[in-house]
C-alpha cells in the first residue's frame, strides 16, 4: 500500500465525556486526550476491549457525538476547536464548522449491518438517499446508474437494488452498508467493527474487498476492531486503547513484534492463534480482574490497577503519551528512564 | 492433555439427524453425524452459523425448540440411550450428568435472584436431601473454584453487579456443581473479550484436568480451538465434513472447507502484508441446501461427481476422517497402485 506524506486528518487531546443526570462530576470518561494522526491512503487500526472508548472515539472524530474538548483538523481544516486548560476546563467557546459538506467526504460502516439498515427501505433507496441528500446525480437516469455502479462495485447483483434488508445474509448487508458508505464518494472512512458480526468464511471476502476499494478509490480508513490479527493485517499502524485513553502507537508489525507498553503485550499474549503447536509452547500473559469503569478512573496510569509491573510512580501520575522509538509512541512510566 | 482414563468411551453419537418442520418445509439442521468422545476429551465443534452446531449440542441436552426434532439415530451416554429418556429421567440426566454453558451469561442469569440462590437452587434441584446449609457451602466452594474472591458478599448480589468474565465464571460454576461428566460449552467465550477469553479459557483448562470431565466445545474461532481441544469436528450445512486430532485437523486439513477456513484467516507469524484468500460464495440456505456435496458450490476443487452425490467418509490419518471426493479418488488411485 502506496501512501502520500499528506496528513488528512488529526486530532489533538480529544475528550468524550458522557455526563449522568444526578451524578456530580464528569460523567462516563469515555475518550480521554487521544491525540493522532492519519496519512492520506493509510489505514489505521484501532484496539483495545469493549469499553475501551474505540467506537465513541471514532463517532466523536465524524461529530455523531459532540466532542468535550480538543481538536480535530480534517485536511488542514479545523472541523472542531475546543482547547483545554491545564485543569483540562475548556477554555472560551468551541469553535465549529457546518458538518453536512464533510459527511459527504467522511463516512461510517457499521458494526451491526442488519441494525444500520433501515428494514422498511429497498437497498436502492438506502444507498439513493445518501445520493440525494449531497445532490451527487443530475437526474433520476444518473442516479440509477450510480446506485447500480456501487453495488457492482461492492460484488452484489443490480437487481438487489429492489430488495430489502432482510432478504440479504450478513455479510451482503455489510456490503450494502459499504455501498451506501461509498455513494457519497467519501475521502475517509471509519470502518467500526465492519467484520465482527460475520462468519468466519465471509470475514475474508469483505477484509479483501475493503482493501480493494482502497487501492482504487485512494481512501483513508480508520479501523476499528477487537481482532488483533485481522488489524494487524489490514492497517499501516495500529494505535492501541485502553480505558479512553491511548496507551500504544505504532508501524503495525513493528507493534506486533515488538510491543513496548505491558497492556499491548497481554493483549497480543491472549489473542488465541490458530496453531495447536504454538499455542501449547507460548507463555500466555492473563490479566488478573476487569476492566474498571470509566466513570471513575483509577489514578494516575490507567492502567495500573491491573498491571503486572505497577510501581508506586503509576498509580501517582498520568504517564506521557511520547515517542520512544521512531514512529513507535506509548504511554509508560517504565519506558521512562 | 492425556489423562490415564482417555481410552473409556463416554458419549457416542451416530447418523444424529435433527430436522425443523418450519411452514417453509424441512430444514435439515444436522444431517446424519457421527462421533465418539471419551472422558478427559475435549472436542471443539467448528463451523458458521446455521451449520448446525449448537442444535447438535442440544440434542444431547434435550433442549431442542419446537418445531425441531430428532428423527434418526442414536445418542449413548455411558452406555444409556439418551434419546429414549422420559421426561423425568432426561430431567436427572441434564445438569447431573451432563451440563451446559452458554455464549450469552447475561440471559442465563435470573436477574431477580441472587447469584448465590441461583446456585444453590441449582444444587438442590438434583440433590433433594442436602441442607440449605450445605448447599450454600457447596456453592461458596464452586465459587471459589472458579477463582471469584470476595466469596460471602459475591454471594448476596444480583447478576447485573457481575462483569461479563465474571457472569461466565458463575455460569460455569452452576454447570460443575453436580460433578456432570459432560460439559457442552456453546460459544462460552465469543461474547467476551480477549483478555477475559484468555482467563475463561486457562480457568477450563485447568478444571477439566482436576475433574477428568469430557468437553464438547462448539466455537467459530479457530484459536481458540487450537488452544483448548483434543480433537475436532469441523461441521458444515449440518454435517461433520471433517473430525481428527487437533494436529492433523491443523497441519493435515483434508478437506477444502477447512483448508479454505485456515487460508482465509490472517496467519500469526505473518511478518509482511499477504493478501487474505477467502472462501468464495455464501453459506448454504438450508431451506434448498443442494444435491451432492453441501460445499461444492463454494469449492475450487469441485468436481462433477460433486454436484451429484453426497462424498462418503475417508480414513485419511488416524482417527482423522474427511467427507469429499477428492480423498476418496486418492484412496482409489493408490488401490489400484
Amino acid at each position: 500500500m502506496e501512501k502520500e506524506e499528506k496528513i488528512l486528518l488529526e486530532i489533538k487531546n480529544l475528550r468524550k465525556y458522557f455526563p449522568i443526570k444526578g451524578i456530580k462530576g464528569p460523567g462516563v470518561q469515555a475518550v480521554q486526550d487521544v491525540s493522532f494522526y492519519i496519512k492520506k491512503g493509510e489505514t489505521l487500526g484501532l484496539v483495545g476491549e469493549s469499553g475501551c472508548g474505540k467506537t465513541t472515539l471514532g463517532r466523536t472524530i465524524l461529530r455523531l457525538y459532540e466532542p468535550t474538548g480538543g481538536c480535530i483538523t480534517y485536511d488542514g481544516v479545523p472541523i472542531y476547536d475546543q482547547p483545554l486548560g491545564p485543569d483540562g476546563k475548556p477554555l472560551g467557546k468551541a469553535s465549529a464548522v457546518n458538518m453536512l459538506p464533510y459527511r459527504r467526504k467522511m463516512q461510517i460502516i457499521f458494526q451491526d449491518p442488519s441494525a444500520s439498515l433501515d428494514p422498511r427501505m429497498t437497498v436502492g433507496e438506502i444507498i439513493g438517499e445518501a445520493i440525494d441528500i449531497h445532490k451527487l446525480a443530475a437526474n433520476k437516469q444518473e442516479r440509477a446508474d450510480m446506485i447500480k455502479e456501487l453495488l457492482k462495485k461492492v460484488g452484489l447483483n443490480t437487481e438487489h437494488a429492489n430488495r430489502y434488508p432482510h432478504e440479504f445474509s450478513g455479510g451482503q448487508q455489510q456490503r450494502v452498508g459499504i455501498a451506501r458508505a461509498l455513494a457519497v464518494k467519501p475521502e475517509f472512512i471509519v470502518c467500526d467493527e465492519p467484520i465482527s458480526a460475520l462468519d468466519v468464511s465471509i470475514q475474508s471476502q469483505v477484509v479483501n474487498m475493503l482493501e480493494d476499494m482502497q487501492q482504487e478509490m485512494g481512501l483513508t480508513y480508520l479501523f476499528i476492531a477487537h481482532d488483533l490479527s485481522v488489524v494487524r493485517h489490514i492497517s499501516n499502524r495500529i494505535g492501541v486503547m485502553y480505558l479512553g485513553s491511548l496507551v500504544e502507537l505504532g508501524e503495525s508489525y513493528e507493534l506486533n513484534r515488538h510491543p513496548i507498553h505491558p497492556y499491548t503485550q497481554t493483549l497480543l499474549s491472549a489473542v488465541p492463534v490458530p496453531d495447536p503447536k504454538l499455542s501449547r509452547t507460548r507463555q500466555r500473559i492473563v490479566l488478573e480482574g476487569d476492566i474498571p469503569s470509566p466513570m471513575n478512573p483509577p489514578s494516575g496510569c490507567r492502567f495500573h490497577t491491573r498491571c503486572p509491573y505497577a510501581k508506586e510512580i503509576c498509580s501517582q501520575k498520568m504517564p506521557e503519551f511520547k515517542e520512544h522509538e521512531p514512529g513507535h509512541w506509548a504511554a509508560c512510566h517504565l519506558l521512562d528512564k | 492433555m492425556s489423562q490415564q482414563n482417555t481410552d473409556k468411551k463416554l458419549l457416542e453419537v451416530k447418523d444424529l439427524r435433527v430436522s425443523f418442520f418450519t411452514p417453509a418445509g424441512e430444514v435439515k439442521a444436522v444431517g446424519g453425524i457421527s462421533y465418539d468422545l471419551n472422558y478427559g476429551e475435549v472436542m471443539g465443534v467448528v463451523g458458521e452459523s446455521g451449520s448446525g452446531k449448537s442444535q447438535e449440542a442440544y440434542s444431547i441436552m434435550g433442549l431442542l425448540q419446537s418445531p425441531g426434532k430428532v428423527i434418526g439415530g442414536s445418542i449413548t451416554f455411558e452406555g444409556q440411550d439418551v434419546l429414549s429418556f422420559s421426561k423425568e429421567e432426561m430431567t436427572a440426566f441434564r445438569g447431573n450428568k451432563v451440563a451446559m454453558i452458554f455464549q450469552n451469561p447475561m440471559t442465563c442469569l435470573n436477574p431477580v435472584y441472587t447469584i448465590g440462590n441461583q446456585l444453590v437452587e441449582a444444587l438442590r434441584a438434583h440433590d433433594t436431601a442436602i441442607s440449605k446449609e450445605e448447599a450454600e457451602k457447596r456453592a461458596m466452594e464452586m465459587m471459589e473454584m472458579v477463582g471469584i474472591n470476595n466469596v460471602e458478599k459475591r454471594m448476596k448480589q444480583y447478576p447485573h453487579e457481575f462483569s461479563g468474565g465474571m457472569r461466565q465464571r458463575v455460569m460455569i460454576a452452576m454447570g460443575l456443581i453436580c460433578h456432570p461428566q459432560l460439559l457442552i460449552a456453546d460459544e462460552p467465550t465469543t461474547a467476551l473479550d480477549v483478555t477475559i477469553q484468555a482467563q475463561i479459557l486457562e480457568l477450563m483448562k485447568a478444571l477439566q484436568k482436576k475433574t477428568k470431565m469430557g468437553i464438547i466445545f462448539i466455537t467459530h474461532n479457530l484459536g481458540v480451538v487450537a488452544d483448548i481441544c483434543d480433537k475436532v469436528s469441523v461441521m458444515y450445512a449440518g454435517r461433520i465434513v471433517e473430525q481428527g486430532p487437533v494436529d492433523d485437523i491443523f497441519y493435515q486439513p483434508a478437506h477444502p472447507y477447512t483448508i479454505g477456513l485456515l487460508r482465509s484467516m490472517p496467519r500469526v507469524d505473518a511478518e509482511s502484508y499477504e493478501r487474505l484468500i477467502p472462501i468464495e460464495g455464501t453459506p448454504v440456505d438450508m431451506l434448498n441446501p443442494p444435491e451432492g456435496c453441501p460445499f461444492a458450490p463454494r469449492c475450487e476443487k469441485c468436481m462433477k461427481i460433486c454436484l451429484k452425490k453426497m462424498p462418503p467418509y475417508v480414513e485419511v490419518g488416524e482417527n482423522h476422517r474427511s467427507a469429499c471426493w477428492l480423498r476418496v479418488q486418492e484412496l482409489m488411485d493408490k488401490e489400484e497402485k
